[in-house]
């Protein structure tokens, strides 16, 4: 039942800075943090530890008063040192000072061949007190899965296609075993199929060729073909009232490490990218890291922009920031606040564009590699142009329809235009193309809000 | 540049809350940003980086495309001028300097009376001062007759942008086409300015030639529906003597004859659909299916035949009058036009048909291709409607099979 489906509509933006395929050793990072606010729908997180507390990788830090079961642990061991916090006293982050040698919780480890005779409850329960259980998303809404709820399918992709982003085979090189026996696991909670979604155009890597227990799927085209969001809209398309599951590969290797070394293992291969660094390459960290280590020296010259994340659905952080739960490279770009004399009609060959209007010369050149700053490059504007966010958006979906059935709240049209099938990263690049400048991301999460919560 | 940057910001703050001018905020904003791109970066959340496209760089790459057009327009002003008076061997010198000042005060009334109730607008409203007007105030005079009262063309123009956009909340927010709204609005207002005699400026001076009767190639379609004509005599017999071949069918393709004032060539306008179509500013959609659905409904005309005008083969349709402008300024504003793929289709395919219909039909109204225009403008959003509801009606199914 391997599928294999070709995309055409999308766009690649293709960005100086690309990460050379090395691992670089560089000391670890002296801080760590737990952002719960990678999460959609965290609204009342509660606090287990306090500033100068001692923990463990795998400790429980924090959990959803909501969602008490799903605890949310410490990446790293070593001292809790601050607890930062926001507007409204809106937790943010939660600062771990790594000790020099990790030390692990223990839980219950298994053979593999012990790993049959595990039960559905067995295994959630321990997902769950170990931290490993947010790896799991929910759709609709994209949040944190319920284990209550059955899924009818789990969807994991494979790559990542967007801007910079890292090569999977580098990432999880060497963790087969633990994949499998995660996905070995997850079989056990969804009576559908897992899809294991990967990159037609590239050799699929040791790690996932071999996975037994999936479904293998091919997908080709441009971004967003990577997105999982895309992939399950042609594999198995989310219908009103029901729900499916969506792990990255790294937290199905968390779970299989988990259940055969018995610790919560957050050690993670990072990318750092970006026009703005000096040496663009692989580190070996953990989850959560602080960024400073990796770019301090390593970057040029001049205001500078660090996203934890990449350029489309990333987010901004300081030159100490930490790295989000769910994010594999940090990418460094220019910032662009600075006046263009008629900038909005100046032709440039340097000026990246989707569109080719007067003077947006990028379609000619499509191989060259730009470096893109900050800059909104023009102002908001109502809808004026048709058409375009049709283009990057691969889903049998109207983008522009579904936006302004959002803006009006029109609960009856959200739903029946398919806000169950996105989340916010589908339409990014609607967002990045857009001649209006509207913040889409943030619409659809509006949008999703509305449907959960009112 | 930076003496200029210095000047702006260090008028800014008076035009900043708790300025003296601080009413006159989007005034000066416009300014700024026209001539410097504005310093703003993204949010935290969301895209890090943007398209380097803006409203400014769409409405321009618009004015640009419709370039040939106007000088086209300047030029054909003032050979018609001299066609019309029998003195054809005039200098080009001549005709341009005609054609000149009669074309470049109407666009300026244009501009001057469309910007300054966009000003007001910004200013009442508390908004950016949108670009959309930039365009439709290049399209309103390429759209009237050369010899039309400045006064008329302010009126017209101030009317449309009220009416017609502001009063619906702005560029992005109108149902109808700002232009062609203002070119109906002085249709139905001024019937005595803007149909019959008035397409070639002759000026009070001089004596119009013998033969000369003010006669465009609608105009003749339409009489031969009561006069039992054929049309493509009638054309070609038209201005012999003074302007041999006048409205041959070459002739109305390159578009050396009397009419709206940039509207006649096509030629120029296939020039500027090329221009849209590179930089995918306008719909080929449209524009391929405005003329497809206008050539068909011609053919069916030739097959019906009840009239003179009928009978005219389909291609002429496709020169005559304002078709092609139409097709490829007006019917393609994003706003106005239908904004699914599928619904772009059925609308261009629409205005052609009823462009033709209303030709053929309706005497009275010489030029369909106005009010077809502005009637799918009106039907633009029902044809969509249909369109998402199929998109809906798959994804019903979808669940329930």
């Amino acid at each position: 039942m391997s599928k294999f489906i070709r995309l055409k509509k999308g766009f690649n933006i293709n960005l100086a800075g690309k990460a050379e395929k090395k691992i670089a050793e560089v000391e670890q990072p002296g801080t760590f943090a737990y952002k719960p606010t990678s999460f959609q729908g965290i609204l009342r997180p509660k606090l287990m530890v306090a500033e100068g507390d001692n923990v463990k990788a795998g400790t429980p830090i924090l959990f959803d008063k909501k969602n008490e079961e799903v605890k949310h642990v410490a990446p790293v061991s070593g001292e809790v040192v601050e607890i930062r916090r926001g507007e409204k006293r809106k937790l943010l982050e939660v600062v771990i000072l790594a000790d020099k040698k990790i030390e692990y919780e223990k839980f219950d480890s298994h053979s593999v061949s012990d790993l049959t005779g595990l039960s559905k409850e067995q295994v959630i329960e321990t997902m769950l007190k170990s931290g490993v259980w947010p790896n799991l998303i929910q759709r609709p809404y994209g949040i944190i899965a319920d284990h209550n709820v059955t899924p009818k399918a789990i969807f994991i992709s494979a790559f990542d296609s967007n801007p910079l982003a890292p090569d999977y085979q580098l990432l999880f090189k060497g963790q087969d075993q633990y994949f499998q026996a995660g996905i070995d696991l997850l079989k056990k909670l969804t009576p559908g199929a897992i899809h294991l979604n990967v990159d037609a155009n590239a050799e699929v890597s040791q790690v996932f060729a071999h996975t037994k227990n999936v479904e293998l799927n091919k997908f080709s085209g441009p971004h967003p073909a990577g997105n999982v969001g895309v992939q399950i809209h042609h594999l198995d398309p989310i219908n009103k009232g029901e729900v499916v599951w969506t792990i990255n590969p790294y937290g199905v290797i968390q779970i299989g490490k988990l259940f055969l070394e018995g610790i919560y293992d957050a050690s993670k291969v990072i990318a750092v990218t970006g026009s703005e660094v000096k040496q663009p390459q692989y580190y070996k960290t953990y989850l959560g890291a602080s960024v400073k280590r990796f770019l301090e020296g390593n970057v040029n010259g001049g205001k500078l922009r660090y996203i934890s994340g990449n350029v489309l659905t990333g987010e901004k952080i300081s030159t100490e920031g930490h790295l989000g739960f769910f994010d594999h490279m940090v990418t460094v770009i220019p910032e662009g606040d600075h006046y263009e004399l008629f900038g909005w009609i100046k032709p440039s060959p340097n000026k990246f564009s989707f569109q080719r209007a007067f003077g947006l010369l990028s379609y000619l050149n499509p191989n060259k590699e730009y470096v893109i700053d900050t800059n909104t490059k023009g102002q908001p504007r109502a809808f004026v142009q048709t058409g375009v966010f049709e283009r990057v958006l691969p889903m049998d979906i109207l983008p522009t329809h579904l936006i302004k059935a959002i803006l009006a709240e029109d609960f009856d049209d959200m739903e029946a235009l398919g806000i169950y099938e996105v989340i916010e990263e589908d339409l990014a690049l609607c967002e990045f193309v857009d001649v209006s400048k509207h913040d889409v991301q943030e619409i659809v999460r509006t949008g999703l809000d509305l449907m959960q919560y009112s | 540049m930076k003496f200029l940057r210095d000047a702006l910001d260090s008028v800014k703050p008076h035009f900043e809350k708790g300025g003296k001018w601080e009413k006159f905020y989007y005034i000066y904003e416009a300014h700024d940003t026209l001539l410097f791109a504005p310093k703003d970066t993204t949010k935290t959340k969301g895209v890090q980086i943007r398209d380097a496209i803006d409203m400014k760089r769409l409405m321009m790459t618009v004015i640009i495309s419709l370039i040939p057009c106007l000088l086209f327009a300047i030029y054909n002003t003032g050979y018609q001028h001299f066609l019309a008076i029998g003195q054809p061997e005039a200098g080009l010198i001549d005709m341009l300097w005609i054609g000149l000042i009669k074309v470049i005060p109407i666009v300026a009334i244009s501009y001057i009376s469309g910007l300054t109730v966009e000003f007001i607008f910004a200013t009442i409203r508390k908004h950016e001062v949108n670009e959309g007007f930039l365009v439709s105030g290049m399209l309103i005079p390429l759209v009237m007759p050369p010899d039309i009262p400045l006064w008329q063309v302010a009126l017209g123009t101030i009317f449309a942008v009220i009416i017609a956009k502001e009063a619906f909340g702005g560029t992005g927010m109108n149902i109808l086409n700002v232009a062609l709204t203002a070119r109906a609005f002085l249709y139905f207002a001024y019937p005595g300015q803007i149909s019959g005699d008035v397409w070639t400026y002759i000026g009070s001076a001089n004596e119009a030639v013998a033969g000369f009767t003010g006669a465009t190639p609608l105009s003749i379609g339409a009489e031969a529906v009561t006069n039992g004509k054929n049309v493509v005599a009638s054309l070609n017999a038209y201005g012999e003597g003074w302007a041999d071949g006048l409205f041959s069918f070459s002739n109305l393709f390159w578009g050396f004859y009397p009419g709206s004032i940039g509207a006649t060539s096509v030629f120029m306008c296939l020039i500027g659909a090329v221009v849209l179509f590179i930089t995918g500013v306008g719909s080929w959609k449209i524009v391929v299916s405005v003329f497809a659905g206008a050539y068909g409904m011609g053919l069916l005309c030739n097959v019906i035949g009840a009239n003179a005008f009928m009978e005219l083969p389909a291609h002429y349709h496709l020169v005559m009058g304002g078709l092609a402008f139409g097709a490829v300024y007006m019917a393609t504003d994003p706003v106005s036009a239908a904004q699914t793929e599928l619904g772009k289709w059925i609308y261009g395919i629409l205005i052609g048909v009823l462009t033709v219909l209303i030709r053929v039909f309706n005497p009275a109204y010489p030029e369909g291709i106005m009010l077809a225009i502005l009637f799918m403008n009106v039907f633009a959003p029902l044809i969509d409607y249909y369109v998402v509801n199929a998109n809906k009606k798959r994804r019903l199914q979808r669940a329930t099979v």
